[in-house]
């Protein structure tokens, strides 16, 4: 069974998971808007920098926020300037470092869904007096909504199967950065078999349920495979 | 009376130039024709700022939408105009009820009623199809729908690109009664983008040829038509339209006499009242020209006429410009018969129509 232990870093997990997938959109959408729209000579670069969580060992990404977030780090200059301490070892650490880690999942289904939309419904809405701003909200959002989703979802999901990041920006702190991931480690160097399944096996299944809407619900979604015609 | 439309633009891509100074009528369709590439859709674009031209000029009722030298460019969302793209462009996640309110929302009608509507679910004979969504329409019913989106906002001038192109003969036929009744029951002056010369001789009042970013000729549809230097006049498709009036029904024969400027046509037999007014395509290729009025002839429609333009192209064609009344009328015959009938400017002739087309 589940040991209010394990429950506590469940608890956690979903909640970094849901604040990091708050912050990853509303940094994300943006970002991905600029990307499916420019053609500024940078979109390579920006293209490269917001994927590299995608191939770079999460050792590595943890390794530099930790040294940049650290007392002696630019982040953790102005973090301790502003009066708010070191972010390291800290749930907002945890957080920041999941957003990096995960925002490549979130920027890249918006940034397709927005260059699917295209430049014609964005000039049919200019020609009947929607601002830019007034189109991307009437407009765009409800057209990338299945974009929205899978971002939402992909973002969600790929921040409570992280390992590697958490533990080097997050460490092993029960109720603070334990998380599940952690914690079934903690349990298998434990040689507690039969927790581990447990936890495993409530990632498993999460993981396992996220995909399947992914793949299914959104599939049949009514907007999801419309193009303008 | 209203003002003229003036538009100058200048843009260069390189491989393409753009660079037109036009006075366009405030009123009735202007076509602006041409081949594609030839500018005439960017120009459209320019007009509704869709398109950014550094060096550019645009005026409409006294009112300026840009003007690089004073670096005032009105973005589009704060341009009174309707838009009609070749594709549809309806937005897919509203029905088109929806579609129709997007821009009526948008200039202050909060809660937009049947009343807006009505005028333009009636002109485009659309009202059993607001609660429909978009991707159940047919093509020709998309493209009513998004001609009724742009008008419902009573813009100061409507843009039409190329709005029939991409349907196929039978919903052409479909949507041009609808056009030309915009064209009567509406005081928007239009401005169309098309490269069929059907379309023209159906819709044009005031006619733009455009090639390669510039423009060759303008003026009013007949003038323009039967303008000897210019390429369409050569075309095999060449003709003049005439406008004209039905002024007596012949039952007993079939036919239909109309009463153009300068003079009066028979034609098929018409279903419509006396008074009717109406659009009367004549080919070149379908005109003959004889030096008297011939005694006997199965033709029915001989008309006096002038010759006011002669050229012959390289295929042993002339193309021969007459005066009828207050129209121009093309003919196109052989370089052998002009020589043989020695044709020259001002001569007297008889012009014989043999066919005729009723446009609308």
């Amino acid at each position: 069974m589940l040991s209010p232990a394990d429950i506590a870093t469940l608890w956690l997990t979903f909640k970094v998971a849901g604040i990091s997938t708050l912050f990853m959109l509303l940094f994300g959408t943006p970002l991905a808007w600029w990307l499916a729209r420019t053609e500024s000579r940078w979109k390579g670069i920006c293209n490269a920098v917001v994927a590299l969580p995608l191939v770079l060992p999460p050792t590595v990404l943890g390794f530099y926020l930790l040294v940049l977030m650290g007392p002696a780090g630019v982040i953790g200059k102005f973090t301790t300037w502003l009066g708010l301490g070191t972010l390291p070892f800290t749930f907002a650490g945890l957080v920041v470092a999941s957003v990096l880690y995960s925002l490549p999942f979130v920027v890249q289904p918006l940034q397709t869904a927005f260059a699917m939309i295209g430049a014609r419904p964005l000039e049919a809405a200019a020609t009947l007096r929607a601002s830019p701003f007034d189109t991307f909200f009437s407009i765009v959002v409800p057209l990338a909504k299945p974009g929205f989703l899978t971002a939402a979802i992909l973002g969600f999901a790929h921040t409570v199967g992280e390992f590697g990041v958490v533990l080097m920006v997050g460490g092993n702190i029960p109720d603070k950065t334990r998380v599940v991931s952690v914690q079934i480690y903690n349990h298998v160097e434990a040689l507690e078999y039969s927790e581990a399944h447990w936890l495993a096996g409530c990632l498993l299944l999460f993981s396992f349920s996220v995909l399947l809407v992914l793949y299914t619900a959104l599939k049949t979604h009514p907007v999801a495979h419309q193009s303008l015609k | 009376m209203t003002t003229p439309i003036q538009v100058r633009f200048q843009l260069d891509y390189g491989v393409f130039q753009l660079a037109v100074d036009l006075q366009l009528p405030g009123t009735g369709i202007t076509v602006l024709f041409g081949h594609s590439g030839s500018g005439k859709t960017t120009l459209l674009r320019c007009i509704a700022g869709l398109q950014y031209a550094p060096q550019g000029f645009m005026k409409i009722n006294s009112r300026i939408w840009q003007d690089s030298e004073r670096g005032l460019f009105l973005p589009t969302y704060k341009r009174p105009l309707g838009y009609v793209f070749q594709e549809a462009n309806l937005f897919p996640h509203l029905t088109v009820r929806a579609n129709l309110h997007y821009g009526l929302k948008r200039i202050g009608k909060k809660s937009p009623g049947a009343a807006d509507l009505k005028p333009v679910l009636e002109l485009l004979g659309i009202s059993h199809l607001l609660d429909r969504m978009t991707d159940n329409l047919s093509g020709g019913e998309r493209q009513r729908v998004a001609i009724a989106r742009a008008l419902a906002l009573n813009p100061e001038i409507l843009l039409m690109d190329e709005p029939l192109a991409s349907l196929d003969f039978k919903r052409k036929q479909e949507i041009l009664p609808y056009l030309s009744r915009l064209h009567q029951q509406t005081n928007i002056p239009i401005l169309y983008v098309t490269h069929s010369q059907q379309e023209v001789a159906q819709l044009a009042d005031y006619l733009v040829i455009m090639d390669e970013g510039r423009v060759v000729a303008s003026g009013p549809l007949s003038e323009t038509l039967s303008r000897l230097d210019v390429p369409m006049a050569q075309d095999r498709e060449a003709a003049t339209v005439w406008q004209a009036a039905i002024i007596e029904h012949e039952v007993k024969y079939h036919l239909t006499r109309v009463a153009f400027e300068g003079g009066t046509l028979s034609l098929p037999a018409i279903d419509a009242g006396i008074g009717t007014l109406l659009r009367v395509q004549i080919y070149a290729r379908d005109v003959s020209i004889v030096l008297e009025a011939p005694a006997a002839t199965s033709i029915i429609n001989v008309l006096p006429a002038t010759i006011t333009g002669i050229v012959n192209d390289r295929a042993g064609r002339s193309v021969v410009r007459l005066q009828v009344g207050n129209q121009v009328l093309l003919a196109h015959i052989t370089c052998k018969s002009a020589l043989l009938l020695g044709l020259q400017l001002g001569m007297p002739v008889f012009a014989q129509i043999k066919g005729t087309s009723i446009l609308n």
